[in-house]
């Protein structure tokens, strides 16, 4: 609707990512990077908007990382950021450049996702900060997320350390109120200043940036004492609560009138300026969601903590009556009696709804045959690992980015070899499914092991030419990058190859027969093959093609082309009581799996329509 | 002045039918009538045709973006099973305003379960305050289905404190400049049409 470099002091909604986007821009930032990963993705989408920043899709955090460490450590404020799983692909650079430190400031943003509203883990990034010695700060909401982004590169520069910035879902994916500032001017980066026994890690310098680092810990803590985000807000002094993050909202409104520390820099903590709250009430809480990260640093200290994570739970996300029904039940008074109150009639046993292919979608027919197949496949992370779900169930195992075709070789690996004489089992080839994203992420090297150790597995890489489950960003695929700037092609056939790939077929996974034809020959072949399932996500590159119907006589209600999952099929009951299906012509994308699943020929293209088809 | 209390808007539907584009209006206009604002959603994977839902909520100093259980005032739902999977949410007294519109959820589609027999029923057996409203087929009448989401606004406006003016406004910026006129008009014709005695509000 605005601007992204409108004038000081304007007022503006935004979500806490883009409030971070815009925290970077006002603090100067020259280089922001990322692997796109939910809830952080927006970051960077919105980043690429405002001039004078250098954005990239990297083709994973690690490299993302590093790229950022580079950029910093030639003299240019940096961004990196992923999602909470993306910190640990990038762990290796992000625990050497707490050593190295940075020439300009350097913010890692992890975005942690409590709930797993869409990650295979709620593992609490908080944990990061003190095995890597580096100072993590904890935004409430976006307002605070702009305004500690832009300290969080001059905190970065005075302590000469990269900066954990940590947000959850609540926090990059909800909006509030943000008054935006001016962009600081850097001076332009001239050359790379050379200082080797800072910047190259060999045990001899590594052994003295050790020190400089616990002892950047020591004065960070100094400072945590007088950090304007620390905050002490006195009320009743009954009860002293000690929170942060989108966790000290929820707590205001289940506890409007107590005592609050509030942090917003959450390691180093401030010992002093918690043990002086503790002396101002007669009962101290802590309330935190996922582990109890404050409160075990906190009894640490030896501060009498009156409550802490036994009132509530190490898993998934709080809210307002959460945490007033656990403040409740521990005797607190001053509860918001709104939060406490029985709820309404609940609907049961209702279907769930839960995500699914869109119509159309290219993965639909590959997992129908690789249902039909009855393999073992190994998955991944991407929209293809709902073929785990009903009505496919054919993926049947799926880990972190990239394992996919590595899990597959170790399978294949320890499986008893079939006898001399057996006859030729095709259920017993390991399957391994990844996309074109994830693939260029960390499924190389897994290919190359596949190559290199002799193994025997079926990889499957369905290259829907997008990073689709994220809302389709580019990637070393796609032609283009962030920046809408044409870009080289990784040519997949080629580099499967170049790996050792001596079996490599490109499919078109609509063409179902086809499908089932190529993987039945490749399952059946006594070595690696790479299967390329190429078809453009239907979504992002918006294809429709004319819709199909039901010729109503000649459905007999077999429910075969149910097989085929799509929300544009519906079962219903005709006026002669018999089961039919019909086809939304609003839904449907035309890509003719249900058709070539019905054996009625009961499922068709109107007559006008043909010749615009495919 | 006395303080103007947090109000709560739970809005549900599903992945693809605009819910980020009505939470959206609703923060502006908010916004500009000289309210806090927060509201949160979720992206990634529930949005491919999953149950999806947005909090919006607010007032003087709004702490948390999210709507507690039990607390809405008001349950704008864009398709009729989301709302009654979230008749629980409003709060004593408060308001269901449903779109007449069934989507099967996937399970549906693969034939392994079935959509409620009569859902306007259950839903006002569960919640007697309840308003319909068939969005798809008035935003068709303005002139796409696709501002379904806007008539959806249109049809909740009279529940919210905001002027008309105000609403007209930010839909302005909001939509694309070449489908003002018919996203106006499908606010119209969802205002007008929020259970109307003529509505049905079977959703087959």
């Amino acid at each position: 609707m605005t601007s992204k470099t409108q004038t000081a002091e304007a007022v503006e909604i935004l979500s806490g990512n883009e409030a971070i986007a815009r925290g970077a821009w006002e603090a100067g930032v020259r280089l922001a990077a990322a692997y796109p990963g939910t809830p952080s993705t927006e970051i960077l989408e919105s980043m690429v908007d405002y001039e004078g920043v250098y954005c990239e899709w990297s083709p994973n955090e690690k490299v993302a990382m590093e790229v950022g460490v580079g950029a910093s450590m030639a003299g240019g404020r940096a961004l990196v950021c992923m999602k909470h799983v993306g910190l640990n692909v990038a762990a290796d650079p992000f625990f050497s450049s707490s050593y190295v430190g940075v020439e300009a400031g350097l913010v890692v943003v992890s975005a942690d996702d409590p709930g797993m509203h869409s990650s295979q883990d709620e593992q609490d990034n908080r944990n990061y900060a003190k095995f890597a010695r580096v100072p993590v700060l904890e935004p409430s909401d976006s307002g605070e997320a702009k305004e500690f982004m832009v300290a969080a590169y001059d905190l970065s520069e005075r302590f000469d350390t990269p900066v954990l910035f940590r947000t959850t879902t609540r926090t990059s994916h909800s909006k509030s109120l943000v008054t935006m500032g001016e962009r600081v001017e850097t001076a332009p980066v001239a050359a790379v200043r050379r200082d080797w026994t800072k910047y190259l890690m060999m045990p001899q310098n590594a052994i003295v940036r050790h020190q400089v680092v616990e002892q950047r810990v020591l004065d960070m803590a100094e400072y945590a004492e007088t950090c304007p985000f620390n905050r002490v807000e006195m009320g009743d002094t009954r009860v002293g609560i000690i929170t942060s993050g989108a966790i000290y909202g929820y707590v205001r409104e289940a506890l409007p009138d107590a005592s609050y520390l509030k942090l917003g820099m959450i390691f180093p903590l401030p010992a002093k300026l918690i043990a002086d709250f503790r002396a101002k009430v007669d009962k101290l809480y802590v309330v935190e969601e996922l582990d109890p990260f404050l409160e075990e640093a906190i009894r640490l200290m030896g501060i009498k903590v009156d409550g802490g994570k036994e009132l509530n739970s190490l898993e998934g996300e709080l809210n307002a009556r959460l945490v007033a029904q656990s403040l409740a039940r521990a005797g607190l008074p001053g509860v918001n009696p709104d939060l406490l109150g029985d709820l309404g009639p609940q609907a049961t046993d209702l279907p769930g709804r839960p995500p699914t292919f869109c119509p159309g979608c290219s993965h639909r027919g590959l997992f129908v045959v690789l249902k039909k197949l009855r393999v073992y496949v190994s998955g991944d992370i991407g929209c293809y690992t709902m073929g785990a779900l009903p009505p496919y169930n054919a993926v049947h195992c799926s880990t972190c980015m990239g394992a996919s075709i590595s899990m597959a070789h170790g399978m294949a690996k320890v499986l008893e070899p079939p006898a001399e004489d057996a006859k030729p089992d095709l259920r017993k080839k390991i399957v391994g499914v990844i996309g074109d994203s994830t693939f260029f992420h960390s499924g190389i090297t897994s290919l190359m092991d596949v190559a290199y150790n002799g193994g025997k597995t079926l990889s499957i890489i369905a290259d829907n030419s997008t990073t689709a489950m994220t809302g389709g960003q580019e990637n070393p695929g796609t032609g283009k990058t962030l920046l809408g700037e044409p870009s080289a092609v990784v040519d997949i056939p080629a580099l499967c190859a170049a790996l050792g790939i001596k079996r490599v077929t490109t499919i078109d996974p609509y063409d179902m027969a086809e499908t089932e034809r190529v993987l039945r020959e490749e399952l059946a072949a006594d070595e690696a093959s790479v299967v390329i399932a190429k078809a453009p996500c239907v979504l992002q590159f918006k294809i429709r093609k004319p819709v199909y119907q039901v010729v109503s006589e000649l459905c007999i209600g077999c429910k075969r082309c149910l097989q085929a999952g799509c929300g544009a099929l519906n079962l219903y009951t005709d006026a002669d009581d018999d089961l039919k299906v019909e086809i939304s012509a609003t839904e449907c994308a035309g890509c003719g799996i249900c058709s070539q699943l019905c054996r009625q020929d009961a499922i068709v293209r109107p007559v006008s329509a043909e010749g615009e088809g495919s | 002045m006395t303080a103007r209390p947090t109000m709560n808007v739970l809005l549900t539907g599903v992945g693809g039918q605009g819910v980020v584009l009505a939470s959206f209006v609703l923060s502006h206009v908010a916004m500009s009538e000289g309210y806090d604002v927060k509201q949160s959603e979720v992206h990634g994977m529930a949005q491919r045709g999953g149950s999806v839902t947005s909090h919006f909520r607010f007032g003087d100093k709004v702490w948390s973006p999210l709507v507690p259980e039990g607390t809405a005032d008001l349950l704008m739902a864009f398709e009729a099973l989301e709302g009654l999977r979230y008749v629980h949410w409003l709060k004593p007294g408060g308001v269901l305003v449903y779109n007449a519109l069934r989507i099967n959820p996937s399970p549906v589609s693969a034939g392994l379960a079935s959509y409620p027999d009569d859902v306007d029923g259950l839903i006002r057996a569960a919640w007697p305050n309840t308003k319909c409203v068939n969005a798809n087929e008035l935003a068709a009448k303005a002139g796409t289905v696709k501002a379904a989401n806007v008539a959806m606004l249109g049809a909740i406006s009279s529940t919210l404190p905001f002027a008309l003016g105000t609403w007209e406004e930010v839909i302005r910026k909001a939509v694309p400049p070449k489908t003002v006129e018919v996203n106006l008009e499908a606010f119209r014709l969802g205002a007008a049409g929020a259970s109307t005695s003529d509505t049905d509000c079977s959703t087959r």
